[in-house]
């Protein structure tokens, strides 16, 4: 069998078909899980920067634990683990039948939660002892000082980290191929076979990819020059 | 079922031959069959094997481009950033992809050629460009006077990198090659989706034909642990026999 290139398939209706609604929820994932990651990640890494020691421990193996086995892998496990109870729970009849696509988001939340909270922790050590001091010198609690003076530097600090982890959490997306959630290469992949071209559809998939991730990465460079100005 | 008499069912279940009944006492069965703890062993070599020759790939491709992406030439510089640009942002499911069904139909003699090899250089070329990314900032850590040096005393431009920036540059990026091999070890899972049978492939299937899907789980997910475990020692020792005296936190 030779290549078909003739990718003239994907008409306006077909994109609209197939490929919109996985790119919605190829992004839908990476938005929620960069936005709720975030927040679990500066917990973990605030845990982990305790005094606690029982705290710390919590933090340091939740965050090995899930650096050390892939991601597929920690996807299956959600998948197998979240019991079928839980979606129905979730907006009516809507969360049975998109199993796959739910699950997902969980996982990848509390996946990538662990690698956001590296990448907070070394912000809050990138914030001068100083601070933290003259915080508590003016009277501030110990979350008054995160909140007001520590986390707003360090976020700011880390954002183009932040930002670059995300864009490796984008093309993460597309490993739900597993479970068959339907996203972005789902989409692709469906009107491939829809088609008949089920290989040669990856070319323009992979170019779809591509142009995402290398437009938001040009767009991080960009805004690491503007905010890098402060010190 | 108490959890005492699920987790005895699971090691039994380990033992057990995939083709029938039979449950072997050493878990180990002769010649002709199979039990799932071996299926588990075998794949985690295939993990291994197609992690390992991925590394090499990648470290040796990751070398040149990091270099020419410092060369005083514009058509390398030009050459390595397409390079990386090109490999990193595209996700390594859809380049393996792209390597099992596309490739081989282009270049026709990779038609003969086994989907481990596909991955093997998939995610070789992958890992390359994240790898050229450190050896080009890990130069670029050393300061020019250094290159100027080399230059200004006859030396080539190969020497002065031989000699004089490279062996600066390489132990600068020790650390992160370090992260890269783990992350290489667990990108290797992606494999399973063109049909290597490495562990991801092992948990699915041996899931599905004994409904067991939590200890095939289990089991791989211990191997893993294991892997990186072992790579972490393996870097550390590296990172401690190459350390120069007087720099990079050496004595």
């Amino acid at each position: 069998m030779a290549l078909n290139l003739d990718l003239s398939f994907l008409t306006a209706d077909v994109v609209k078909a197939n490929l919109l609604p996985g790119l919605y929820y190829s992004l839908q994932l990476t938005v929620v899980t960069m936005v709720c990651g975030v927040v679990l990640g500066t917990l973990v890494a605030l845990m982990r920067l305790s005094s606690r020691p029982w705290l710390q421990r919590i933090a340091a193996v939740y965050v090995d634990t899930l650096r050390s086995i892939p991601l597929l892998m920690v996807i299956l496990w959600f998948y197998l683990l979240i019991p079928a109870g839980f979606y129905s729970f979730i907006a009516g009849g809507y969360g049975l039948a998109h199993r796959p696509e739910f699950s997902a988001v969980i996982t990848f939340t509390i996946f990538e939660a662990a690698y956001y909270s590296e990448i907070m922790r070394a912000g809050i050590q990138s914030v001068p002892r100083g601070q933290v001091y003259a915080g508590y010198a003016v009277g501030m609690t110990y979350s008054q000082c995160m909140r007001l003076v520590v986390l707003p530097q360090a976020f700011r600090n880390m954002l183009p980290v932040l930002l670059t982890q995300t864009i490796v959490l984008f093309q993460d997306t597309s490993l739900v191929y597993a479970i068959g959630a339907y996203d972005f290469l789902k989409g692709f992949l469906t009107a491939g076979q829809i088609y008949n071209r089920p290989d040669e559809v990856l070319l323009p998939a992979a170019a779809c990819y591509f142009v995402i991730s290398f437009s938001l990465s040009m767009l991080v460079r960009r805004l690491q020059a503007r905010i890098q100005i402060i010190r | 079922m108490s959890a005492w008499e699920q987790m005895r069912e699971s090691a039994t279940l380990m033992c057990k031959s995939t083709v029938d009944e039979t449950v072997y006492s050493g878990c180990f069965a002769g010649k002709g069959d199979l039990t799932y703890l071996q299926w588990l062993l075998h794949s985690w070599g295939w993990t291994l094997v197609v992690a390992l020759v991925a590394l090499v790939i990648a470290l040796v491709l990751g070398l040149v481009i990091g270099v020419m992406r410092t060369l005083p030439n514009k058509a390398a510089v030009l050459f390595g950033e397409a390079w990386t640009e090109f490999f990193r942002n595209i996700p390594i499911l859809i380049q393996l992809l792209i390597w099992y069904h596309i490739v081989p139909e282009v270049v026709t003699p990779l038609k003969a050629v086994s989907p481990v090899v596909l991955a093997c250089i998939g995610l070789g070329l992958f890992t390359s460009a994240r790898i050229g990314q450190q050896v080009k900032a890990g130069i670029a850590t050393i300061p020019k006077g250094q290159r100027y040096a080399g230059l200004a005393m006859g030396m080539t431009l190969t020497q002065t990198y031989r000699f004089v920036l490279l062996p600066v540059a390489l132990r600068v990026v020790l650390p992160t090659l370090t992260s890269e091999s783990m992350n290489i070890i667990k990108n290797s899972s992606v494999a399973y989706a063109i049909g290597v049978t490495e562990m991801i492939y092992f948990a699915t299937q041996a899931g599905e034909e004994t409904s067991f899907h939590s200890t095939m789980y289990l089991g791989v997910t211990i191997l893993y642990f294991i892997s990186a475990f072992a790579i972490n020692r393996a870097a550390a020792v590296v990172e401690k026999r190459t350390r120069l005296h007087g720099a990079l936190g050496g004595k």
